[in-house]
């Protein structure tokens, strides 16, 4: 049995803003069924990279590829509707709206027939039973679908994004900073969360800046250093202080090494 | 219970509440208040205000804030007025011609805040100008009368009971109906919610922020255009000085008085008819009882005050 292609990948991503070089030549596979975290210091270019991968900015050289095909998304809607969802360390949540009409708004399903083609009538019913079943699925406990976001906690209205997001990803979804803005505990709810999201079958890319998660919860680790990706490591294969030492690069990775034999 | 509570918690409870000790207070002061010849004369007078403050309340929800609405609707009436009794236009184009001027206005004003992106109160203060010089200019500072009766229909009355109740009270009814349906029934109302209440994350799950604003304008302007249609019936004529003292800020402490934020994103239009009900109630009584009208100025720059106050305050513990 041959083992699956990556379902996204990218290949010598360039992005420039003026002198700067935000991404330079950068690669990216996520396989099926995984968490891949990213890393890498401050202005590395991992979230040029994340970008790039979900539309909010098009690369200026390089090519993406989603289940072997290639891809150019030119807004995160094209993105969106090519089974891709994003979720953001900023809660972009509507508090004062309630749970199901979260997980469903720009989404909103009408009833069939007359009422819904006609009137427009919303089928608040089914999105209720909808969204109830995703949050069944997640395992993310709340007292009622139909209470505002805003009667909720950091972690709760996080749940919220990440429910949303599984529940309209068809291919995979980005954790960007999901745990930033949140307290301990309700960090480790997230964390609990991307674990199912990914026994559902959906890959996740995770981008973090929190070493002993993203060891725990990573299948891989894709570090990124000057808008390259400079090595692929496990949690297996090296320790944290290993990945650290790449991402720094006080350890040369053999992308280092490789560049040095070219200048040199 | 369940019914109970959700009864409690329910935003339009407070306001209602308001609503009836304002006339409980009337009734005990005077025995000329709650009679239904006089309940339906304080529907009569909160009717142009109250379809002013429909389209308010849509513009409020968004976070923004209209500052025209009684020029605009007083330009839409001066126009429709005008073109019926001096320029020999046919009553139903020449109706039709004022309220799309008012639309006209409400397109602009979306185009503004959303190609433009300034903020609405400043974009409503230009054309609260803008409006208030075309009505007089437009109009000579003439008033017009002998109008076709398309135009003065809203002012006809029907009898329920030995009460006489005026056809633009019902229409007033309609128009709330009508968006609470829009608000509460369709995916529409849930945008219009979602970009007040948190424009960016509205923006992330794909919702086309500028579509909903410009429709958000443009219906407002349309309900000014109404209102225009609906002072005409109350009055018989094409009044240049109509609209343009008290109508704004009503329609705002209406619609804060029902219960509705001025941050943004939350609110309920049966809210701002109760809230324009206790405006009404305030003046009718304040004027059966012998209160100067100076005072009722008084009396409602306090109320909107301390209603803008309370909101502010729940909105920090919210926060």
């Amino acid at each position: 049995m041959s083992s699956p292609g990556p379902i996204l990948e990218a290949r010598g991503l360039v992005k420039k803003y003026g002198q700067v070089v935000a991404l330079n030549g950068a690669d990216f596979e996520l396989y099926p069924g995984e968490i891949l975290a990213i890393i890498g210091d401050n202005g590395a270019g991992k979230s040029t990279l994340i970008k790039a991968l979900s539309g909010a900015l098009q690369p200026d050289e390089g090519e993406i590829e989603l289940n072997g095909e290639p891809v150019h998304f030119r807004s995160p809607r094209d993105a969106r509707r090519a089974g891709i969802e994003t979720v953001y360390q900023d809660l972009a949540v509507a508090p004062a709206l309630d749970i199901a009409a979260n997980v469903f708004l720009g989404r909103e399903t009408r009833l069939r027939g007359l009422l819904g083609d006609g009137f427009r009538l919303l089928d608040k019913r089914g999105m209720r039973r909808e969204a109830a079943r995703h949050f069944a699925e997640l395992r993310i406990g709340v007292q009622s679908i139909g209470q505002p976001v805003e009667n909720l906690s950091g972690g709760q209205r996080q749940g919220v994004a990440v429910a949303r997001a599984a529940a309209w990803a068809r291919r995979l979804v980005i954790m960007d900073e999901p745990t930033a803005a949140l307290g301990v505990k309700e960090t480790r709810q997230v964390l609990d969360l991307i674990l199912r999201v990914r026994e559902g079958g959906l890959p996740v890319i995770l981008i973090s800046h929190d070493m002993p998660h993203v060891f725990e919860l990573a299948d891989r680790i894709h570090i990124m250093r000057l808008g390259r990706r400079v090595a692929v490591v496990t949690p297996k294969t090296h320790t944290m202080p290993e990945a650290v030492a790449i991402m720094t690069g006080a350890t040369p990775s053999e992308l280092d090494r490789a560049l040095t034999k070219d200048e040199g | 219970m369940q019914f109970v509570r959700r009864v409690i918690a329910a935003p339009t409870v407070g306001p209602f509440i308001a609503l009836v000790l304002t006339m409980a207070f009337f009734t005990l002061k005077t025995d000329r208040f709650f009679q239904a010849q006089n309940i339906s004369l304080v529907l009569q007078q909160v009717m142009v205000v109250g379809v002013l403050a429909i389209g308010q309340t849509l513009v409020i929800l968004t976070a923004g804030i209209d500052l025209s609405v009684g020029t605009v609707m007083a330009l839409g009436q001066v126009i429709m007025t005008k073109l019926a009794v001096m320029n020999g236009v046919p009553a139903v184009p020449a109706l039709l011609l004022g309220i799309l001027t008012c639309v006209g206005f409400g397109i602009l004003h979306g185009g503004l805040v959303t190609g433009v992106r300034l903020p609405p109160c400043i974009v409503t203060l230009g054309t609260l100008n803008i409006a208030f010089a075309l009505t007089h200019i437009v109009s000579n500072d003439l008033t017009f009368t002998g109008l076709p009766t398309v135009e003065t229909f809203f002012g006809r009355t029907f009898t329920i009971g030995g009460t006489d109740f005026t056809y633009g009270v019902v229409l007033m009814f309609v128009l709330y109906g009508l968006t609470w349906y829009g608000l509460n029934q369709t995916a529409w109302g849930r945008h219009v919610y979602a970009v007040g209440d948190n424009r960016e994350a509205a923006r992330l799950t794909g919702i086309n922020i500028n579509r909903v604003l410009i429709s958000v304008y443009t219906l407002a302007g349309l309900t000014y255009g109404l209102a225009g249609w609906l002072l005409v019936g109350r009055t018989q004529v094409g009044d240049p000085n109509a609209g343009q003292t008290t109508e704004n800020l009503d329609s705002i402490t209406a619609v804060v008085l029902g219960g509705t934020s001025l941050f943004g994103g939350r609110g309920t239009v049966i809210g701002t008819l109760i809230g324009a009900l206790i405006v009404g109630v305030f003046r009718n009584g304040l004027t059966l009882i012998g209160v100067q009208v100076i005072y009722q100025y008084l009396v409602t720059g306090i109320l909107v005050i301390l209603a803008v106050s309370i909101d502010q305050l729940t909105h920090r513990r919210r926060a």
